[in-house]
């Protein structure tokens, strides 16, 4: 469980990203964070594994304050995955890659070998394993970074940014993969601006502007409200603006999903024919 | 990081960023070469209080303290292994000629970098390349000296952002002996080195792509031009090392012993 208790933070150049900000998020919870840029969505989950400490306020990792223990203790708990690949691959093969952060936690050799197998495969990159990872495609780097990450089967997974510069088949498997990964009462916590990806996989939304959170709940009513979704420059998804068109139709307005309003819109077909 | 907020340029205005920028950096060559014909403490002393109405003028005074304090601990190191040398040469007796030749090494240090500071604080990397360009310096050299200026800062933030990511996955800088500590930031360099390269090669393409090098001869939207200010200045600073010069020669300088036992 992560509490987020009224956190201000100001950076050391002056910049004020987050002007009291509380939250708290159960475990098992799939939350997206959202906001237009600038806002202090990384910044807070920043917070998350102690990164960053707040200037004022507090932040509770399973009861314990992260002023109180090291990055990597928290670490183990909570694995944040960045943005861009590129600043965090640096072994030879991208098995060592995988192993590296296992080595940093002191599992023993036949753990890692196992666990690295584990991660490899569940992100399809088996046949790369003795590859550079510097020899392999953007999306694959993508790929790389998680699975090094998933590797130590952390209870808490930040992901920043999955989304960008994945084709819409690997969203679609990065999709299937966070839902099992909730499934299995992991907690994930995604920041991104990909608002067709949050409105497929309906999770907790948070909308941020200006250091503060604006908006909290889940994705079918937060993503349908225009008045808040214009505050944090957010287009809402396109089917919620086909739906909040037809609203004076007598068409529900808080339609995100693309089956759901397949079967809304063949329902008032089928009754119009009778 | 701090040495290097120091010589961080922020875009303000003030009669001292308006200068011409050969000017300053004739100044704080001058400063510099006042800084070496002296070996008293009692010049230096003031050449060092001389730089600070310039730091209030320009209005840069709380990002020049942070440089000074920046360079404490290798102005430290000079002073303790300059006293050192002399203390043993003495035949370990504490001398006051040993203190003042350490504390005046010490302090040529700080007026250099004091001065140099000023300059690169009030000196957009803009200025500094349009400078070099009309002081006759070939075009290629100008853009690669102002390119390099510029990725400072954004070298700086990203190893930061590095730095964060390794330690998202368990590293620990601070952990070991020294032999580990320096081991501790191959997984640092690496990404920073790799991606330094990459974006080397993505600016050479973007460049090709808008016609750089596409005529020979260029013309800038801005020239550097004298002004009156810059005449005023130019003449302070040629004014500074004539009285330096003229000091060295003509005039007897106490030394920190005579000073201190007030034996003149």
């Amino acid at each position: 469980m992560i509490e987020v208790e009224d956190v201000y933070f100001t950076y050391p150049s002056g910049v004020e990203a987050l002007k009291g900000v509380s939250l708290t998020i159960r475990d098992g919870e799939f939350v997206a964070i959202m906001g237009e840029n600038g806002a202090g969505k990384t910044t807070l989950v920043k917070h998350f594994n102690g990164l960053l400490k707040p200037t004022r306020g507090r932040v509770l990792v399973d009861g314990v304050e992260t002023t109180k223990v090291s990055v990597a203790t928290l670490a183990r708990k909570v694995g944040f995955v960045f943005q861009n690949p590129d600043h965090q691959l640096f072994c030879e093969t991208v098995d060592e890659e995988i192993a590296f952060a296992l080595k940093n936690f002191g599992f023993n050799q036949d753990v890692i070998e196992k666990r690295v197998s584990w991660a490899l495969n569940l992100l399809g990159l088996s046949q790369y394993r003795k590859t550079s990872p510097f020899m392999l495609s953007g999306g694959e780097r993508k790929r790389v970074a998680l699975a090094s990450v998933l590797a130590w089967d952390p209870k808490i997974l930040i992901l920043d940014e999955p989304t960008i510069g994945q084709d819409y088949q690997q969203k679609e498997k990065l999709r299937q993969f966070i839902l099992q990964m909730n499934a299995q009462e992991k907690t994930v916590v995604i920041v991104t601006h990909d608002v067709e990806f949050v409105a497929e996989c309906n999770p907790r939304v948070l909308l941020m502007r200006g250091g503060k959170i604006v908006a909290d709940g889940e994705a079918r009513k937060v993503l349908t409200n225009p008045e808040v979704l214009e505050q944090a420059s957010i287009v809402p998804p396109q089917i919620a603006q086909i739906f909040l068109n037809l609203s004076d139709l007598g068409f529900p307005r808080d339609v995100i999903d693309v089956y759901e309003a397949r079967e809304v819109l063949l329902k008032a077909f089928r009754s119009q024919k009778q | 990081m701090s040495f290097f907020d120091g010589l961080r340029f922020r875009r303000v205005s003030s009669p001292i960023h308006n200068l011409d920028p050969r000017i300053k950096f004739i100044y704080a060559c001058v400063i510099f070469a006042v800084a070496i014909i002296f070996w008293q403490l009692l010049p230096l002393v003031a050449l060092f209080v001389l730089q600070i109405p310039l730091v209030l003028v320009a209005g840069v005074k709380r990002q020049w303290i942070r440089s000074m304090k920046g360079a404490a601990f290798l102005a430290s190191i000079i002073f303790f292994t300059n006293f050192f040398v002399s203390f043993m040469s003495a035949g370990y007796r504490v001398t006051f000629t040993a203190l003042e030749s350490a504390l005046a090494m010490t302090l040529r240090f700080l007026v250099l970098l004091g001065s140099f500071s000023i300059f690169f604080l009030t000196t957009s990397p803009d200025h500094l390349g349009l400078a070099l360009e009309q002081s006759r310096v070939p075009y290629e050299f100008c853009f690669a000296f102002t390119t390099a200026v510029r990725f400072v800062p954004v070298l700086a933030e990203e190893a930061q952002t590095i730095m964060d990511a390794q330690k998202a996955r368990g590293l620990e800088l601070e952990k070991g002996n020294f032999l580990k500590r320096v081991r501790n930031y191959i997984p640092i360099l690496i990404p920073l080195i790799v991606s330094a390269i990459r974006r080397s090669l993505e600016l050479a393409e973007a460049m090709e792509s808008r016609a750089w090098g596409a005529t020979k001869k260029r013309t800038n939207l801005y020239v550097l031009k004298l002004r009156r200010g810059d005449y005023l200045f130019a003449a302070i600073t040629a004014g500074i090392l004539a009285a330096a010069i003229f000091i060295r020669l003509h005039f007897y300088i106490p030394r920190l012993e005579e000073l201190l036992t007030g034996t003149i």
